[in-house]
C-alpha cells in the first residue's frame, strides 16, 4: 500500500532530516504552523509528539514542553481536530510519537482509523514492547496503513535488532546512546562501533538516528552511518524562545542543512 | 483461578512489561535470571542468614489485648515495624542487591515516597560497599526528612525530583530515566509491587516472608495457621502483597487492603486508586491508575508519602477485578485518629501508611470469634512531625 514514508525512503537515501516537536507547545495552536514551516524549509519527515503526562524517556526539555502543551489544553481529541485538513496542506510524511497510555484511552482502533483519516503514516510509542503490539495493536495499525516505528539501542542483542526490524516497517529509529532525549553530545562521542555493527546487519528497514542529534557537526556525523536523523529537543528548545515561529523555524534548519 | 504471575507476566488482564527499548536488555536479563538465581542454595543461605541476624526475623506477631477489646474481637499484629530500619522494606531491599549482585551490577538506584523503601535501599547499599543513589520528590523531602538524614548518613546521595507533584510517582520517572542513562552498571530496586515484570513477582515473593512466618505464628498462638481475614495498607501494595502471598490460595482468608483516600475517595484530593481509577499503563505496567479522560495521570494527594502514588501494583489490581480480596480505603483524619488510639492502647506509634490499615477496622462487621491480623508495615519515627502537627506532640 502506498505510505509516504516508504515513498521517501525510496526517493533519498541520504541526509533526511526528521524533525520532532510537541504538539500543541509553545502555544496550542501552533501545531500545524510548525509542520507547514518544517516543510517549507525543507524538513523530509516530522514526528508530532503527543504529550504525556509522565514521559518517563524524555529528558528535561520535552518533560518541559509536554507540561506546557497539556496546560495548554493539548489531548488527542484536540490534536486530531487540528490535523483535519493537514494533507491539504503538507504532502511530507508525518508521525505522531509519544506514550502509550493516551492511546489506550483513546481507543487503539479509534486511533488508528483517525490516524489513517489525518494522513498520518507512521507511529513511535516507545513504551511499546513487540509482545504488546503484536496481541493488542498490529490488526488495527495494518488496516490502516499505519507503520509502527520501533526504537533499537546500544545495548540491543543482533537477535534482537533482528526481530524488532521483522515485526516492524517504515524505519528503525536507532536511538544513538544509553540516554533519555535531549542528551548533549558531542558528535566524536557516538559509538563507531556501534553504529557500523547496526550498519552492517544488512537490515531490512531503512535507519534514522535519534536522540542526542542536537546540531550540524552531530546530523552530520550521524548521516555518515544512516540515510537519516533525527532531531527533537534541540528544536523543541529553540521553540521556546520569544520569537515568530518562521524566524525560529527558518534559522533552525538552516543551520543543519547548510 | 491463579492469583500468580503467568509466563508473559500477567495478573489476568494486568501487568506486562510495557518499557522503553532502553530498558528491554536490564529488564529481559531480570526476567530470564531472577527465579534462577533465587532458587541457588547459595542465594537463600546468604538471604536467610541476613533476614534473621541483620533485619531481625522473624518478626513478632503480637496479640494486641487492649485494641483487641476495644473492639471486641481478636486482633493481631504483624510487626514489620519492628524490623532493621523500621519497616518491611528491607526484606525486598536485601533481596535485590543480592540479586544486583548475582547480576554484576556495581551502582544501585531506588525511589522513595516515605523514605523507607530508600533508607532501606541506602541500608543494604552500606552493607555491601555499593554507591546508591535515592531518587525523592521534592516535597517529601521535606516531609520525611529524619529518613532523608538516615538515607545521607549511611552514604546514599538524595536528590529531590521537582516534577509533577514532587512525590512518588515523579520519583519513579526519575528513577527510571537514570535507568535509561546507565543501562551497563545499575541495577535499580523498585520499592514495591509495581513496575514491569518480574518487578511485581519478585518483590512479593521477597515480601512473602511475611505471610510465611504469619501462618506459622498463627498457628503456634491460636492453633490454626488460617485467621478470619488479614489487612494490609496499599500504595503501591509490597507489604499487602507479602501478607496475602500465601493465603492467595485460601478463600476461606479474607483479604483486605486499605487505600489512602486522602481528603476523601470522592474529592479530588485522594490517592484510593481503586476506588476512582480504570485501566491504563503507568510505569511499565498495566494496571489500574488514576488518570484523566485523555489518559493523563492525574496527581495524587495523602497524608502519607508512601501511599501517595497514583498506581497499584498488578497484583492488587486483579485481587479486585476477580473479588479475591476487597479494598476499603481510610481517610488523613481517620488515619490520624487511628495512629494514636493504637499509640495510647498499646503504646506503639505506627507509621502513618500503616494507620491506613487500623483505621479501616471500624469500617469492617468484626465478630467475637474472629481473628484478625494487620501488617503493621512500619513505625512512626519518621511521621512525629505530623503527628505533632496534628496533635501537638
Amino acid at each position: 500500500m502506498h505510505n509516504r514514508i516508504n515513498e521517501l525512503f525510496s526517493r533519498k537515501s541520504h541526509h533526511i532530516l526528521s524533525v520532532y516537536f510537541t504538539a500543541g507547545y509553545p502555544r496550542l495552536e501552533d501545531t500545524v504552523p510548525i509542520i507547514e514551516l518544517l516543510e517549507q524549509n525543507g524538513v523530509d519527515l516530522v514526528e508530532i509528539g503527543m504529550p504525556f503526562s509522565d514521559p518517563t524517556a524524555d529528558g528535561p526539555v520535552i518533560q518541559k514542553s509536554s507540561d506546557s502543551a497539556l496546560k495548554n489544553g493539548m489531548s488527542l481529541e484536540v490534536l486530531f481536530h487540528q490535523l483535519e485538513n493537514i494533507r491539504e496542506r503538507v504532502s511530507i510524511p508525518l508521525l505522531l510519537m509519544g506514550y502509550v497510555n493516551p492511546v489506550l484511552q483513546y481507543g487503539v482502533e479509534r486511533f488508528c482509523r483517525q490516524c489513517r483519516q489525518s494522513g498520518i503514516d507512521g507511529i513511535i510509542l516507545p513504551d511499546l514492547p513487540p509482545q504488546e503490539y503484536l496481541t493488542h495493536f498490529r490488526p488495527f495499525f495494518e488496516e490502516n496503513n499505519l507503520h509502527h516505528i520501533f526504537l533499537i539501542t546500544p545495548q540491543s542483542s543482533e537477535a534482537r535488532i533482528r526481530e524488532l526490524d521483522a515485526l516492524g516497517s517504515g524505519f528503525l529509529y536507532m536511538v544513538s546512546s544509553a540516554s533519555t532525549t535531549g542528551a548533549t553530545k558531542k558528535a566524536e562521542e557516538f559509538s563507531h562501533e556501534y553504529f557500523t555493527r547496526v550498519e552492517k546487519l544488512g537490515l531490512q528497514n531503512p535507519r534514522l538516528i535519534g536522540f542526542g542529534i542536537s546540531d550540524k557537526s552531530t546530523f552530520e556525523k550521524a548521516c555518515k552511518y544512516a540515510p537519516g536523523a533525527i532531531i527533537g529537543s534541540a528544536f523543541v528548545k529553540a521553540l521556546g524562545q520569544p520569537l515568530p515561529l518562521e524566524q525560529t523555524i527558518g534559522k533552525f534548519v538552516k543551520e543543519i542543512k547548510e | 483461578m491463579s492469583y500468580f504471575v503467568d509466563e508473559k507476566g500477567y495478573y489476568g488482564a494486568f501487568g506486562g512489561a510495557w518499557i522503553p527499548e532502553m530498558m528491554q536488555a536490564n529488564v529481559s536479563e531480570l526476567q530470564e535470571r531472577y527465579l534462577e538465581i533465587m532458587a541457588t542454595e547459595e542465594f537463600r543461605r546468604e538471604f536467610d542468614l541476613l533476614m534473621k541476624d541483620y533485619v531481625g526475623r522473624p518478626s513478632p506477631l503480637y496479640e494486641a489485648p487492649r485494641l483487641s477489646a476495644y473492639y471486641g474481637s481478636r486482633i493481631f499484629l504483624k510487626r514489620e515495624d519492628l524490623n532493621h530500619t523500621g519497616s518491611h522494606k528491607l526484606n525486598n531491599t536485601i533481596g535485590q542487591v543480592l540479586l544486583a549482585q548475582k547480576l554484576g551490577k556495581t551502582r544501585i538506584i531506588a525511589e522513595t515516597g516515605a523514605g523507607q523503601h530508600g533508607l532501606a535501599t541506602a541500608t543494604v547499599c552500606a552493607l555491601k560497599g555499593l554507591p546508591c543513589v535515592v531518587y525523592m520528590g521534592a516535597l517529601d523531602v521535606k516531609r520525611q526528612e529524619p529518613n532523608v538524614r538516615k538515607m545521607k548518613m549511611l552514604g546514599a546521595e538524595v536528590i529531590p525530583v521537582t516534577s509533577g507533584n514532587q512525590t512518588l510517582k515523579d520519583a519513579t520517572n526519575e528513577a527510571m530515566r537514570d535507568w535509561i542513562n546507565h543501562p551497563e552498571d545499575t541495577h535499580y530496586i523498585i520499592g514495591s509491587v509495581v513496575g514491569p515484570h518480574p518487578y511485581p513477582d519478585m518483590v512479593a515473593r521477597f515480601q512473602s516472608v511475611i505471610s510465611e512466618e504469619m501462618k506459622r505464628q498463627l498457628q503456634e498462638q491460636t492453633g490454626s495457621g488460617f485467621p478470619t481475614r488479614v489487612m494490609a495498607c496499599v500504595g503501591g501494595g509490597s507489604n499487602a502483597a507479602g501478607a496475602f502471598y500465601h493465603y492467595l490460595d485460601h478463600p476461606e482468608v479474607e483479604l483486605i487492603g486499605v487505600e489512602a483516600a486522602g481528603k476523601g475517595a470522592d474529592t479530588p484530593e485522594t490517592a484510593a486508586t481503586l476506588a476512582v481509577g480504570s485501566p491504563g499503563v503507568l510505569h511499565a505496567a498495566h494496571t489500574i491508575l488514576m488518570q484523566n479522560n485523555d489518559g493523563q495521570i492525574t496527581e495524587p494527594y495523602s497524608i502519607s508519602a508512601g501511599l501517595d502514588y497514583p498506581g497499584i501494583g498488578p497484583l492488587h489490581a486483579h485481587l479486585f477485578k476477580t473479588g479475591r480480596a476487597s479494598y476499603l480505603h481510610a481517610t488523613d483524619q481517620e488515619t490520624l485518629q487511628a495512629a494514636l488510639l493504637l499509640t495510647r492502647l498499646e503504646g506503639i506509634i505506627p507509621a502513618l501508611e500503616s494507620a491506613h490499615a487500623l483505621a479501616a477496622l471500624p469500617k469492617i462487621p468484626l465478630r467475637t470469634g474472629d481473628i484478625t491480623v494487620i501488617c503493621l508495615s512500619g513505625r512512626g519515627d519518621k511521621d512525629m512531625q505530623t503527628y505533632l502537627d496534628a496533635y501537638g506532640y
